[in-house]
């Protein structure tokens, strides 16, 4: 199939068979996105709730499902997804390589992911959302009745098959493709963060894979897991849950890690400081991040001696971490630092990030931890390094990359706007929540009595949410008026060092008309310094190989999630839900064998095309 | 060359199935894919190490696991791990008859254990050890059946791969499909060695 051929099918038809990391970075982003302002809403109900003692706005099953949404949607559908779009958008082209491994595969990851997505947030409309909060311990969860715990099960069983495909994607995207001279102590820290990312990905999910199938099969077909009285065992899905579970959080937070040191270096016009500690901390904090998952059930009664190693291994994760606040700092000091609003998120992060972690290691002290246990000390604790962390590492990497991934840069002052209600918004909102666990106030209650003297720590708590409504509505205006403007930019516009701004703008969709030759790490960054105008190329120009796109992805997909609707109703609608389960997988199998049958060799363009396209470059 | 041309001894590259970057990519990704495989069996093996004494109303293990035929299964599992190296070894030498004969008799080993299977758990469930009676039952059909569910999908897999590859002899394109099939059923194999020894040696004197 030629390059012609593709441009005949319309937009829509183009964005549904797309097999460019470029296009999938863009919907994951597109769609994380979403999903963040519906989780972002959700968190906004209940802040109004707790607003003040007593309140009656959001009550009792409702408030639990609006708090078990907001945790599964934010963890799930929010962070995840937009983690994948700058590892599509940016990891291909910080390695030098022309697409991910499997462009096939990673389109059928992302449809997967939004099909999970679409399933269980379906679940406001059918009854009811889940309600056993987003870790859905057992008895709670097989015993929730109606069928909200069975979309969460779907749902996330669902996206999370599309998790794992990424994973692999990119392991053996970062393995095998990269540029001639980009050995692995050259790559960008961004693209480590994804590799080790990918890699605790890969080994973390199939544990939730399985939690998510024996909770099925308790709730949809009476098997006996988690039920004490025929001999199961709930603490087994508490475990099952963690061993994901704890990996999960490093999932998250490293690329947003991987996401400040790029930001740091580019405007500090520093290397960063400290390459090979910064490597070895990510590979560590991996690696320990499979050792902790009891920390968050130090109250189930597991005994002292495991209690205390996991205590240990716990606070042994503040070393590497520790030493990468330190080099961020460092790459910092004596640099032309310049404030952008990217640079103000990372730098906001550093200190947020900091009192996180120092609220985990004292959640981390076994003993103290009994009286911080669900609390909202803990509540605090998890906002400080998943928003204060995170997604603050996100808006980063949203400023910084989207001239890379659109074409035209944000409003800087709408982003400083922008930066300033959200930072303040979050400090206000969870700073006091610390105290407010001190003082005893459990989690996930929808109210608290006016004797407690709860009331005005929860009021500037909610004030502090409306800051940070008030800076993602700036972020979504910021969009609109940057997109209705439509300014081009050049290729570099922040003067960045690594590979993926030595590209024109928009980016061509084989990426490099060259591969590049990659001479040490900040690649640009060496060129411009030999008064070099590009990369050196490492290959003439010659025909590059494309994949084909392909509808299967999407239909694969869709097939999977009319299954997951079939298992949900297996129990209660009976013959129609059978023949949606059937049908379902039918479809799933028939994609798969179609997808095994069809030969598909990709097509070529040709040099004297891309000749034509590039005029004045040198063959 | 053409990765759709049929190869000739002449032209074989040493490794048909790693000749080509998206065949080092599948054969990689393949690999990390079965490390993944082996957490999902872990847990599902830890689950059943919690529950496996569990029996709630159903029998005990060591009242109705029968030895002998599910001796007879391991042993055709086994053998049918030794028919895809052969398979794989032919596959090697460019010898297309003989890697696609050795392929088809792993086929029919593979529909062979899950008809001993069938019958095995047709047998429990006569006897009152149901997916219900317990956490016993639950963790042993759920352990016991994933692993049937990939040899389904295995038999299912090769058979499609045979079907739609007579006549058409080894190319840099089908090379690394064969070769990732040969790869799944030994790891598929493997497992049911700890299932033999997990669930079936430790229910009989555990």
């Amino acid at each position: 199939m030629s390059n012609a051929h593709a441009a005949n099918k319309s937009v829509l038809w183009d964005w549904l068979t797309t097999v460019d990391h470029k296009k999938i970075g863009i919907l994951y982003l597109i769609s994380g996105g979403f999903f963040f302002l519906v989780g972002g809403l959700e968190a906004l109900l209940i802040r109004i709730q707790l607003m003040g003692p007593e309140m009656t706005f959001l009550t009792g099953d409702l408030y639990n499902q609006v708090l078990t949404m907001h945790g599964t949607t934010m963890i799930f559908l929010a962070a995840m997804p937009i983690i994948f779009a700058f590892m599509n958008a940016v990891v291909p082209l910080q390695i030098g390589a022309r697409d991910v491994a499997f462009p096939f595969l990673n389109s059928l990851g992302f449809w997967l992911f939004f099909f999970g997505g679409v399933l269980l947030n379906l679940s406001w409309f059918l009854g009811g959302a889940p309600d056993a909060g987003w870790t859905a311990y057992a008895p709670l969860s097989t015993q929730s009745s109606g069928h909200g715990v069975d979309f969460y099960v779907l749902g996330l069983q669902i996206s999370g098959a599309g998790t794992l495909m990424g994973g692999i994607n990119f392991l053996v995207t970062i393995i095998n493709m990269r540029a001639p001279g980009m050995t692995f102590m050259r790559m960008p820290l961004f693209t480590w963060t994804a590799f080790v990312t990918s890699g605790l990905i890969l080994f973390a999910f199939p544990a939730l894979t399985i939690g998510f199938f024996l909770l099925m099969f308790d709730r949809i077909f009476e098997a006996n897991f988690f039920d004490a009285n025929m001999g199961g065992n709930a603490i087994i899905w508490e475990h099952i849950f963690w061993i994901f579970g704890h990996p999960e959080v490093y999932i998250l937070i490293l690329p947003a890690f991987g996401i400040i040191s790029e930001v740091v270096a580019t405007f500090a016009k520093k290397r960063l400081f400290g390459y090979s500690a910064m490597v070895f901390a990510t590979v560590l904090i991996g690696f320990l991040g499979f050792m902790v998952w009891a920390h968050h059930m130090f109250t189930v009664g597991l005994g002292p001696v495991a209690n205390s190693i996991f205590a240990v291994a716990t606070m042994a994760i503040a070393i590497p971490t520790g030493v990468k606040i330190f080099n961020w700092i460092f790459t910092m000091w004596g640099g032309r630092n310049r404030f952008t609003t990217a640079n103000l998120f990372s730098v906001g992060f550093i200190p947020t990030f900091v009192m996180g972690g120092v609220t985990g290691v004292m959640l981390a002290a076994a003993p103290a931890d009994y009286q911080y246990h669900d609390s909202y000390f803990v509540v605090a604790h998890f906002h400080y390094v998943i928003v204060g962390g995170l997604i603050l590492g996100l808006f980063s990497g949203l400023y910084y990359w989207y001239p890379r991934m659109f074409g035209v840069m944000l409003n800087e002052t709408l982003g400083k706007w922008n930066f300033w209600t959200f930072f303040i918004g979050f400090h206000l909102t969870f700073f006091p929540q610390h105290f407010l666990g001190l003082m005893g106030m459990p989690r996930r209650y929808f109210t608290y009595p006016e004797e407690f003297q709860l009331g005005s720590l929860n009021f500037i708590s909610t004030i502090g949410a409306i800051g940070m409504t008030v800076g993602t509505i700036i972020f979504v205006i910021n969009i609109i008026v940057t997109h209705a403007k439509g300014e081009k930019v050049s290729g570099d516009p922040w003067d960045g060092r690594t590979l993926e701004w030595a590209m024109p703008n928009p980016t061509p969709h084989y990426n490099f008309l060259q591969t590049p030759l990659v001479r040490g790490l900040d690649a640009l960054w060496i060129e411009k310094m030999a008064g070099n105008k590009g990369m050196t190329p490492a290959e003439p120009i010659g025909d590059i190989h494309m994949p084909n796109n392909s509808i299967l992805p999407f239909v694969m997909s869709l097939g999977f999630f009319i299954a997951g609707l079939g298992f949900i109703y297996i129990n209660t609608a009976g013959l129609p839900a059978l023949i949606a389960v059937i049908g379902g997988i039918g479809i799933g199998l028939v994609c798969m064998f179609l997808r095994s049958w069809i030969d598909d060799h990709g097509y070529h363009i040709h040099k004297e095309d891309l000749l034509k396209e590039n005029k004045g470059v040198d063959a | 060359m053409d990765v759709g041309q049929r190869l000739t001894d002449q032209n074989f590259p040493e490794s048909p199935e790693k000749a080509t970057l998206e065949g080092k990519n599948k054969f990689l990704g393949f690999w990390l894919f079965l490390g993944g495989e082996t957490v999902l069996f872990a847990t599902l093996f830890g689950t059943y190490l919690g529950l496996r004494n569990s029996f709630g109303k159903g029998p005990e293990a060591s009242e109705i696991f029968q030895l002998p035929i599910v001796f007879i299964a391991t042993m055709i599992l086994l053998t049918s791990s030794l028919t895809s190296v052969y398979a794989v070894l032919a596959l090697k030498e460019n010898r297309v008859k003989a890697m696609r004969g050795w392929f088809f008799v792993t086929l029919l080993l593979g529909v062979a254990f899950l008809g001993l299977e069938i019958y095995e758990f047709v047998h429990y469930v006569h006897e009152g050890h149901t997916f219900t009676s317990g956490a016993f039952g639950s963790a042993f059909y759920t352990l016991v059946g994933f692993h049937g569910g990939h040899v389904l999908f295995g038999v299912l897999w090769i058979a499609a791969l045979l079907v739609r590859n007579s006549g058409r002899g080894l190319t840099l394109y089908n090379s690394p499909k064969y070769y990732l099939f040969a790869l799944y059923w030994h790891f598929v194999d493997v497992v049911w060695v700890f299932i033999f020894t997990v669930v079936y040696l430790m229910g009989k004197v555990g």
